[in-house]
């Protein structure tokens, strides 16, 4: 284990996040209400990277909208010590959809995000430019979206985010859309940039690898509805890590080994209730 | 270059080809009668003329003016209530549920029927034109509002919300510019209908404008004077067409269609 997050982590410090109980339903269309996650407890401390892993449709990225103060739940929500009421200002947000604003370059984009903290125009452009440099992105200023491929458009949000510096990092399957290489090196970005201060991060991926491979610990949840958290791993592999190099190692297989052991009956579950819901 | 080149020798053309089928139908008997009588369709040596004199004594700009005045006036007019009202409905969905059967009623309405209403309550005078053109463009304008706002990407909304944006920086920056995209979107048919709303009315009752004076030809069976009036009228069209081409490739810069034309 690093020592950045071990020694980040004693019991009586607050927790960045933390959920106890929490349970979130929806009113379905047919006036019934569908209950995607339950009981579900989980802390995160500052500064740690916690990945949560599942089958598709398990409620991820429910719980991240639930601590983002996206939809409401029962149960309580904890934001360093205090319960959430409303959207959770310390937190940013990476989606897993383009969420740029398509009629804004790259430079507005992540300057606007500067607005709400009451930020002056000019201040806030000199900013986004060295965050857009930070991410690699200094040559594309002034391109809209269109004009940046998907891993670019991905470091743009990424910059957007960042810029606000939020205490807590929520990242819905961000590079999901990406291909694998792309993947990787955005993976690496995020690490190197999360490196030099470290926020709490939840990340939702369906890609074991890739949680392996970035957190702190790795959270497995059962297949919804319903959903709950089965499992937890801690990742003790050295940082800083190189996704490329750290896949190839021993530990990194028998991590993948233990949490697949895990999460191979949920998948196969999912899988089932999927198709025979079909045929019902 | 030389595929536009080509593409306005073909143009050219067709419209010698179509001058050529009207000068020999009206000038030119076969089999002793004519094809295209001239006093049904005049000749294009005629028309010509025609148009040369209407420009010789100045009177007619008065009469492009006033049109063109009236299309902006109907255009601007019929775009910031369609704008408000589109927003205002997007953003109330029990106001746009309520009047929903009024503005359908009213769409389908052909607008025509309305001109001698309006000339009654506004005169003959632009008035009753802009109104005219205002309930056409006001129809385009508020359903692509409407739609734009309604329509806005639930991501990109959440994510402005998260980056912390209050109700007024949400519109700011969400809203407002996808409400003006589609609006945009749908500048061509917008400014066409201010247009039509304008000679439409001019022609049903008037005494200047483009409409008037086809009507006034048309009254005394001036087939050249008609001619010549359609004409000047499709050059106005056309050059506001290209003028509106100009400032949508400005405005939406940001579109993957517009950037790649160049």
């Amino acid at each position: 284990m690093s020592p950045g997050a071990s020694t980040a982590l004693p019991d009586r410090a607050e927790a960045a996040v933390e959920l106890r109980g929490v349970e979130v339903a929806f009113r379905l269309a047919d006036g019934t209400d569908y209950r995607a996650v339950r009981h579900i407890d989980l802390k995160i401390a500052p500064g740690e990277f916690v990945a949560i892993v599942g089958p598709t449709g398990c409620g991820k990225s429910t719980l991240l909208n639930a601590v983002a103060g996206l939809v409401g739940v029962r149960g309580m929500v904890g934001i360093f010590g205090t319960p959430l009421a409303g959207l959770n200002r310390r937190a940013g947000y990476l989606f897993q959809q383009d969420a740029l604003m398509p009629w804004k370059t790259a430079l507005a984009n992540v300057a606007v995000a500067l607005e709400p903290a009451g930020v002056p125009a000019a201040k806030a452009r000199e900013q986004a430019r060295s965050w857009l440099q930070r991410v690699g992105l200094g040559t594309f200023l002034d391109r809209y979206p269109h004009q940046l491929s998907g891993g670019q458009r991905k470091r743009v949000a990424l910059a957007q985010t960042l810029i606000r510096d939020p205490e807590i990092l929520l990242m819905d399957e961000p590079f999901g859309p990406l291909d694998a290489q792309t993947r990787a090196l955005m993976g690496d970005l995020l690490l190197s940039l999360w490196s030099t201060d470290r926020k709490a991060v939840l990340f939702v991926t369906h890609d074991l690898d890739e949680a392996i491979s970035l957190a702190d610990r790795v959270v497995v949840m059962s297949a919804g509805p319903a959903a709950r958290i089965i499992a937890a791993h801690r990742i003790d592999l050295p940082r800083p890590r190189v996704s490329a190099d750290i896949r190839l190692e021993p530990r990194f297989h028998a991590l993948q080994r233990a949490i697949w052991a895990d999460l191979r009956d949920e998948v196969l579950r999912a899988y089932a209730s999927g198709t025979s819901g079909a045929a019902a | 270059m030389r595929k536009r080149a080509r593409l306005l020798l073909i143009q050219l053309a067709i419209a010698v080809a179509v001058l050529l089928i009207w000068y020999v139908g009206s000038s030119v008997p076969i089999g002793g009668a004519y094809f295209l009588p001239k006093f049904f369709f005049s000749t294009p040596g005629d028309v010509l003329a025609r148009i040369i004199k209407m420009f010789s004594n100045a009177s007619i700009w008065r009469h492009i003016y006033i049109t063109l005045t009236e299309t902006a006036l109907a255009f601007f007019i019929g775009s910031g209530l369609g704008i408000v009202i589109g927003f205002w409905f997007a953003r109330r969905p029990t106001v746009a549920a309520v009047l929903d059967p009024y503005v359908k009623a009213a769409n389908a309405l052909p607008r025509v029927v309305l001109a001698p209403i309006f000339m009654l309550w506004f005169g003959l005078g632009i008035w009753s034109k802009v109104a005219l053109g205002v309930t056409l463009v006001f129809f385009i304008v508020f359903f692509n509002v409407y739609q734009g706002v309604k329509e806005v990407s639930p991501a990109v909304l959440a994510n402005a919300r998260m980056l912390g944006m209050s109700d007024r920086q949400l519109m700011r920056h969400v809203y407002w510019p996808a409400a003006l995209s589609w609006m945009f979107s749908s500048l061509h048919t917008a400014v066409g209908f201010a247009l039509v709303g304008a000679v439409v009315g001019e022609y049903l009752g008037s005494a200047a404008g483009i409409g008037y004076l086809i009507q006034e030809a048309e009254g005394v069976f001036d087939v050249a004077g008609v001619f010549a009036g359609m004409i000047v009228l499709a050059v106005v069209v056309l050059v506001i067409d290209w003028l509106v081409t100009l400032i949508e490739n400005r405005l939406l810069a940001w579109r993957p269609r517009a950037a790649e034309r160049f």
